[in-house]
């Protein structure tokens, strides 16, 4: 069989198992569609969340950042794996003994507040809105490479799909979908990776593939030989960082505070049968996440030599299969700026922007750019990060069925994070909005209408988003986590270790770590991009890290304001010491 | 740990309660929550540091010195960054779930 074939059956397969979870299923209370009754094997949810948390961006992004920056990577590999650690230990038994359904439902009634909730809700729909524009994006790549379908249809594709077993089986579908796809993108993701390790280096486990030497009469370990060529190129070294230690050490700590604070994260430890569960749940999230995690640094720079090795000093004539099946999506350019029909790859840009085609070939068979050579360095290979993770198996000649693997994992990990995301959309809308604000008096059976129309919604929203990506959406992805590390995971954190914080404080930290956060990623990244610079940054604080300060800032502010503000009530004094105690979780109700 | 075992039976405290307003007051549930809640803080206290050192310390503050040794090919403050914390990471989690374990048993709050 063909690689097309073994694509359309791999990813076929793949949906229609989905969708008959999704149908054996269904949620029938509103229970089972916030958290799935609250009844889920703490292995199984752990699972859950590994496909939850891994999106597109783990799955398709980020080996490829880290082929192409190295050391500087790190804060992605720490960032989204040390944020388990603060949920294990701060956040997540303590909210499984609250025991209700949502983030804002956590929040309103900790700070007894309508207004809390309504920030919290506000909050959440910024964060998971952000996030999920980039999902349906990375559907409609894997779909127009490997589907041979334009990026508008692989959308509406993805968003039918998530439909079907996000409206129809609410969490409990999602969980059970979720164990699945966890399963088909972890083996999409190792089994070319194994292949690639040991082709290297004779070692088929990538995680010391990467400490070993590379097999040829070098004799040098695999980073060395990396270093080596990349400076050879005039690249910065592969271990040597680019930013700023302070710049490395905001960034890391934003994304570790906003993994805890993600709601669609947080929501899935409210499935767990009880409160310790939710600590081991924790545990067994991050096992699975440190599977994909571990071996995503050596995949990476794997890609980064083969990439070199088969691109460099080739003549575009002969250049590989793969090469130009990604020219003629649009994610690799060749501009022949000296006319020898050899490409170098070097360090700088070919030229500037994204390419943009003419339409027309030049004298070796390429396709020609419209967009003006750079003529102070002499690169002239354009290569978008994202495809790495996709191109690896034809870098590595592996067989058809490797690469069909590799597009249904990538779809996987797409679908199941956007699944979760419009999941917690639905319910802040249902749940936090309705029912508990505006519409006390709402029966369950409406409610849970009101979750299944919402959740519609959101899928229209996140589909238009993918399909028409506003500029500033593929920007804005990574800074979901400062707008949660400024907003939502202060709140939450102490909300369980401080009895003194009050409504006044939390609501005010809230808005005002969100509100700096924001306004200062807006006019870095919108208002003013070219001062974006580290000399004018504060304290030399790039965007993606900035949710530190605006975090430090909500935590400040809450603290004085609550300082000169009446103590809370004493039944809230009670429910903290109520959730601080393990003993007497139940299942997820409403008070 | 400091603490000392808490006599069995002290208080009742019914499995079943699950909103604040069950909690029995009882000044010995009191006593023996906050002694609880003093261990576990302990506890965060020490993996907090671990987590903050093997992350922030060994894989970005104190890299240059450690990358001057190394771990198979690995330069040892690249390893922190890109591969070790995350397993310490894991233990850190695991620690936590076992002794907790423990101090809800010792303090019968466990659930």
């Amino acid at each position: 069989m063909d690689t097309q074939s073994l694509i359309y059956l791999f990813v076929g397969a793949s949906f229609a198992l989905y969708i008959g979870i999704a149908i054996w299923s269904r949620a029938g209370s509103t229970s089972e569609f916030y958290v799935a009754g609250g009844g889920v094997n703490p292995v199984v949810n752990g699972m859950a969340t590994a496909a939850d948390w891994m999106s597109a961006a783990s799955f398709i992004s980020m080996a490829g950042i880290i082929a192409f920056t190295g050391y500087d990577a790190s804060v992605y590999l720490m960032g989204w794996t040390g944020g388990y650690v603060l949920l294990a230990l701060l956040l997540a038994p303590y909210l499984r003994k609250f025991g209700q359904f949502t983030v804002p439902d956590f929040i309103g009634t900790r700070y007894y507040s309508k207004a809390a909730r309504v920030v919290a809700v506000i909050c959440l729909i910024l964060v998971s809105f952000t996030y999920i524009a980039g999902q349906m994006r990375g559907v409609g790549i894997v779909f127009s490479r490997f589907l041979d379908v334009d990026i508008t249809t692989g959308v509406v594709i993805g968003m039918g799909i998530v439909f079907v077993y996000s409206v129809l089986g609410g969490m409990k579908g999602i969980t059970y979908t979720q164990v699945a796809q966890f399963c088909v993108l972890i083996f999409a993701y190792m089994v070319p990776a194994f292949f690639l390790s040991f082709m290297i280096t004779g070692n088929p486990v990538p995680q010391f593939g990467l400490g070993s030497k590379v097999g040829d009469a070098s004799g040098l370990y695999v980073l060395q030989k990396l270093d080596l060529v990349l400076t050879g190129l005039g690249f910065a070294a592969y271990t040597a960082g680019q930013k700023s230690m302070i710049d490395v050490f905001c960034i890391t700590l934003a994304l570790m505070v906003g993994t805890a604070g993600l709601p669609h994260v947080i929501v899935r430890f409210f499935t767990v049968p009880k409160a310790s569960d939710a600590r081991l749940s924790a545990g067994w999230a991050l096992i699975f996440i440190a599977l994909l995690y571990t071996t995503a640094p050596a995949v990476g720079a794997f890609a980064r030599l083969n990439f070199i090795e088969s691109v460099n000093e080739q003549a575009y004539a002969q250049a590989p299969a793969w090469f130009t099946n990604w020219e003629g999506n649009d994610l690799i350019a060749f501009a022949d700026k000296n006319g020898d029909g050899v490409m170098q790859y070097r360090k700088g840009d070919a030229f500037t922007g994204k390419p943009e085609f003419t339409g027309e070939t030049g004298a070796s068979g390429e396709r020609l750019v419209v967009n003006p050579p750079v003529t102070d360095n002499a690169n002239e290979v354009y290569v978008d990060q994202d495809i790495m993770v996709l191109a690896n198996p034809e870098i590595g000649k592996l067989p058809g069925w490797v690469i069909a693997l590799v597009a249904a994992g990538g779809l996987a990990a797409a679908l199941s994070t956007a699944a979760g995301l419009l999941l917690v959309i639905s319910a802040a809308v249902s749940h936090d909005l309705l029912k508990q604000t505006f519409r006390p008096a709402i029966s369950e059976k409406g409610e849970l209408l009101a979750a299944r129309l919402a959740a519609t919604a959101a899928i229209g929203v996140a589909g238009y988003l993918g399909i028409n990506p506003p500029g500033w959406v593929a920007q804005v992805v990574a800074f979901a986590f400062g707008l949660a590390a400024a907003s939502l995971f202060p709140a939450i954190l102490m909300g369980i270790f401080s009895k003194r914080m009050n409504r006044e404080g939390a609501i005010a930290g809230m808005v005002s770590g969100l509100a700096f956060t924001f306004g200062y990623i807006v006019w870095f990244k919108l208002v003013s991009p070219d001062t974006s610079t580290a000399a004018n940054w504060l304290f030399g604080i790039s965007p993606e890290g900035i949710g530190v300060i605006g975090m430090a800032i909500n935590f400040a502010v809450a603290t004085a304001v609550s300082g000169i503000t009446a103590a809370p009530p004493s039944e809230i004094a009670r429910l903290v010491d109520s959730i601080r105690v393990p003993r007497g979780a139940g299942e997820a109700q409403v008070h | 740990m400091v603490d000392e075992p808490v006599p069995p039976g002290s208080e009742e405290n019914p499995s079943d309660a699950s909103g604040p307003a069950k909690l029995s007051p009882g000044v010995a549930t009191n006593e023996r929550e906050d002694a609880y809640w003093h261990a576990n803080l302990r506890l965060l206290a020490w993996l907090m540091t671990i987590w903050f050192a093997c992350s922030f310390g060994a894989g970005i503050l104190l890299r240059d010195v450690l990358d001057r040794f190394s771990i198979g090919g690995y330069p040892l403050g690249f390893w922190f960054a890109q591969q070790g914390s995350i397993y310490i990471f894991i233990i850190l989690i695991f620690i936590y779930v076992v002794r907790m374990r423990a101090i809800e048993h010792r303090y019968d709050l466990d659930d």
